[in-house]
């Protein structure tokens, strides 16, 4: 991709994160001190600053990649309140009640596979195929700061407030996004999430 | 000269802080931001004796007036445009003193579109994820200047460089854009290329820090291949296409991931031109080939 970048492409999302994992490993150990940026993305990973694209993209074709170990990103738990305008709704997709709903998305190990449209924003995946929602038809204009929404095979956290279309099935008040944190995301790829519910 | 404050009296069509940007930070979503053109801005630290990650000012078309509260020294590079002192005319691309209370006014460009106005000791605004660039797509850095603003000067340390003679080469005529091919190039239809190398294409009005917008011949999608990828990774340069055809091609503000094919990637050291170009310049893409021109 250009003369300084590769966009690696995966056969899928695990794949992918998989590779994410091996190119921080690598980068960690002292290989290609050059790369700026490692951008994991739905099925790519995109590897910027690179002074011999080539000679990396033939490398990375021959590397064998272990898939992502349990726990190697860090876990976090973000207590979510499962108040949001779409529960019932997304409760009617998966023919189940608000309660079961809530008892999946908390049991659920997701993981963040990487993030994009806004600073801190995180596409979480671990939900099972059946359970993938389409967004709203209409897009909201704003989407509260802390909305847990869903969307295709991504559950997602709004870090802050914007216009959204996913379907939103609760809030929380969890720090998702502040640069003067050391790490700015609490979120960031590889981050292993478990929801907890907070009553009420 | 120290301790010193820029005090804003004109900010102009769209006047903002901006540096070498926030490079590391993609996988958060958390674009590069930074001068759109770079060379230019370090030069214009160099002539004042910064470091030239230094925060200046990147103005747009209109320039800006500013009244420093001590004596600075500035300069003043990127789109041509009068330069005065209280009035007086001062140097385009060379370093001057503006004395405590007396008004810088940087004119409306002549040549190109954004001047950077350099001032020794660098803006000391706070710094976000080590940068003090204004991002406009994610909010991240000072918000653009208004009028009234003050803004914090930094402790200079160099001494100003000497420059006899400034050449201004970045704008002409036409904007050429040299580019490889992919990573998405099959995803148009048969002929494509072809199309973005001989077709008639102009800057649109609506570019902007994010992106350079094209008016021209639409480029279509192969068959098959309708509707938007996976999120993917994207870089300065790249030659997004999003459904209406129309080339996009990412400048510094740039979303991290987007899922419109990228057709082509101009290299970096092309960028400060298409910063440069006025709405309605001609663009001439030319295809590169392993990193030489096609012939």
């Amino acid at each position: 991709m250009g003369r300084a970048a590769v966009l690696v492409e995966t056969e899928d999302g695990e794949q992918a994160q998989a590779l994410h994992a091996e190119l921080l490993r690598r980068r960690a150990s002292g290989e290609f001190p050059e790369v700026r940026e490692i951008v994991p993305a739905a099925r790519t990973v995109l590897v910027g600053g690179l002074t011999d694209p080539r000679a990396f993209a033939a490398a990375v074709a021959r590397w064998d990649v272990p898939p992502v170990a349990a726990g190697g990103g860090g876990l976090r738990e973000v207590p979510v309140r499962f108040d949001g305008p779409d529960v019932a709704e997304v409760a009617a997709l998966w023919t189940v009640t608000r309660e079961e709903l809530i008892r999946i998305v908390t049991a659920t190990p997701f993981r963040v596979a990487f993030c994009g449209f806004a600073p801190g924003f995180a596409y979480l995946t671990g939900l099972p195929p059946g359970l993938h929602v389409p967004r709203r038809p209409t897009p909201r204009t704003a989407v509260a700061a802390g909305s847990l929404g869903l969307a295709g095979p991504y559950a997602g956290l709004y870090p802050r407030s914007s216009p959204g279309g996913w379907q939103l099935v609760g809030t929380t008040r969890a720090p998702l996004w502040d640069p003067a944190r050391d790490a700015a995301a609490l979120l960031s790829p590889g981050t292993e999430v478990r929801f907890t519910e907070v009553p009420g | 000269m120290s301790g010193a404050v820029l005090h804003v009296v004109r900010a102009g069509a769209l006047t903002t802080v901006q540096d070498a940007g926030r490079t590391g930070f993609a996988h958060l979503g958390v674009p590069r931001s930074g001068a759109l053109d770079l060379p230019a801005h370090r030069l214009a630290n160099r002539l004042v004796g910064n470091p030239e990650e230094a925060a200046g000012l990147e103005t747009t078309v209109s320039g800006c007036a500013l009244r420093p509260s001590h004596a600075v020294v500035v300069a003043v590079t990127g789109a041509g445009c009068p330069v005065r002192v209280d009035g007086r005319p001062a140097a385009w691309g060379a370093p001057f003193v503006v004395p405590g209370g007396s008004l810088l006014d940087v004119g409306q460009a002549t040549v190109g579109l954004r001047s950077y106005v350099a001032v020794g000791g660098g803006l000391a605004v706070d710094a976000v994820l080590g940068s003090r660039a204004t991002d406009l797509l994610s909010g991240l850095g000072p918000a653009p200047l208004t009028d009234g603003d003050r803004l914090p000067v930094g402790t200079q340390r160099g001494r100003g460089a000497a420059a006899d003679v400034l050449p201004y080469g970045c704008v002409g005529a036409e904007l050429v854009l040299p580019f490889l091919p992919g990573p998405r190039d099959d995803w148009f239809a048969p002929g494509s290329l072809r199309t973005l190398v001989t077709g008639h294409y102009t800057v649109s009005p609506a570019s902007n820090r994010i992106g350079l917008r094209v008016l021209g011949p639409a480029l279509r999608r192969a068959g098959g291949r309708e509707g938007e990828l996976p999120s993917e990774g994207m870089v300065p340069g790249a030659v997004q296409v999003p459904p209406d055809g129309l080339p996009v091609v990412f400048l510094a503000d740039h979303p991290t991931t987007g899922g419109y094919p990228v057709i082509g990637v101009v290299p970096e050291e092309s960028l400060a031109a298409a910063a440069q170009s006025a709405p309605g310049t001609r663009i001439r893409f030319v295809a590169l080939r392993s990193g030489r021109p096609a012939l």
